[in-house]
């Protein structure tokens, strides 16, 4: 459990890193995820590296139970709003309703798109 | 004995204990009630432990930096949690493979009309530009988010307000939107909740299915990507001001 943690602060880290000394435009723990996987994969070829948080499921449990809670890792930030009341106050509805539909098109956009690109024949379908 | 009562919560206010264990107990509670109610999506746990532990702030006039002195040790973890989303990744890589075609389509299409959309709506509604350059990248995780919005010079802590409040209306309105367009396809229902809605969008995608919540987690990371190099490109092509 230990070195599993380690294994993914050790990933977050090198991202971080990374970001910083190419400046890239990406967060170091997203570039910490592809570091991770790439881990994971490279496992299957080399078995060697089957060692330490990477045998015996160490890393798939510790990172399942991170994730598992994946939710409440939001709450702190939401908090923020009583910071902006002021704003709130001025501008809140008109920032939800737009927050609102945009995420309500996102969504229509992205499945239909998923949906139809992922069966052709469904375009001749649908019209 | 009230004074008693009384230094006893100035010295307990001011220490990170009582907040961490508040927004622990607090979420304990909002999750236990969601779980009650079969993940019903308007008991979205998130929602419900922000209005209850912001409401009890301002009763109790505890600034914001106070709470989050304690809070931030759950904050923290947002990082390592997001590393750790490759292991739903890795665990579905053959379907995730047989899928990269209409995932890069989707990802273009959803990103394009995330940043698209708020920028012109926000716009109609002539909100302020510095309002509008803060809202720009709501649909990405808050820790990147931020990021983007401070490189354009917008409001940080707006934007962190918006990619919240985007993440929980995501996950409430993703199950009856979706129902509703008649798509089973748990491959596309997930992963546009991940571009749309990011991490509390893949949490309620991980509730509802594995593979959803896998090609959610897709989502979210390549939206972050693409988001981070949109952004800046269309709030100087869209915004007129």
């Amino acid at each position: 459990m230990l070195a599993s943690f380690s294994l993914i602060l050790l990933c977050q880290l090198t991202g971080d890193v990374l970001a910083r000394i190419l400046g890239l435009p990406l967060p170091g723990p997203v570039i910490g995820l592809l570091f991770l996987l790439i881990i994971l994969l490279a496992r299957d070829h080399f078995g060697v590296i089957a060692r330490g948080p990477l045998r015996d499921g160490g890393i798939e449990g510790a990172s399942k139970k991170l994730v598992a809670h994946l939710s409440l890792l939001f709450v702190p930030a939401g908090v923020g709003v009583v910071q902006r009341l002021d704003l709130i106050a001025a501008h809140g509805l008109a920032i939800f309703s737009v927050l609102a539909i945009s995420v309500v098109v996102t969504l229509f956009a992205t499945v239909l798109t998923f949906w139809l690109v992922s069966q052709p024949s469904r375009l001749w379908d649908w019209s | 004995m009230k004074d008693n009562a009384f230094s006893l919560w100035v010295y307990l206010s001011r220490s990170p204990l009582l907040w961490l264990t508040f927004t622990l107990l607090v979420y304990a509670i909002t999750d236990a009630v969601s779980l009650a109610t079969h993940r019903h999506p308007l008991a979205n746990p998130v929602l419900h432990a922000m209005w209850i532990i912001g409401a009890f702030l301002l009763a109790t006039d505890t600034p914001y930096a106070t709470y989050f002195a304690g809070a931030q040790f759950v904050h923290f973890l947002l990082g390592p949690a997001t590393v750790a989303l490759a292991v739903p990744l890795y665990e579905n890589r053959t379907h995730a493979l047989a899928a990269i075609l209409p995932m890069l389509i989707a990802l273009a299409a959803g990103s394009v009309s995330a940043v698209v959309s708020i920028v012109l709506l926000a716009e109609a509604t002539k909100l302020p530009r510095g309002v509008i350059l803060s809202l720009a990248p709501k649909s990405v995780s808050v820790g990147v988010a931020m990021g983007i919005s401070a490189s354009l010079h917008g409001d940080p802590s707006l934007t962190a307000i918006a990619a919240i409040l985007t993440g929980v209306m995501g996950a409430i309105i993703v199950t009856p939107l979706m129902n509703s367009t008649g798509i089973t396809d748990y491959r596309a229902r997930g992963f546009a909740v991940g571009i749309a809605a990011h991490g509390i969008g893949t949490a309620r995608a991980l509730q509802v299915d594995e593979i959803a919540g896998a090609f959610s987690a897709i989502a979210m990371s390549l939206n972050a990507l693409a988001t981070s190099f949109l952004v800046p490109f269309a709030v100087t092509v869209l915004i007129r001001r």
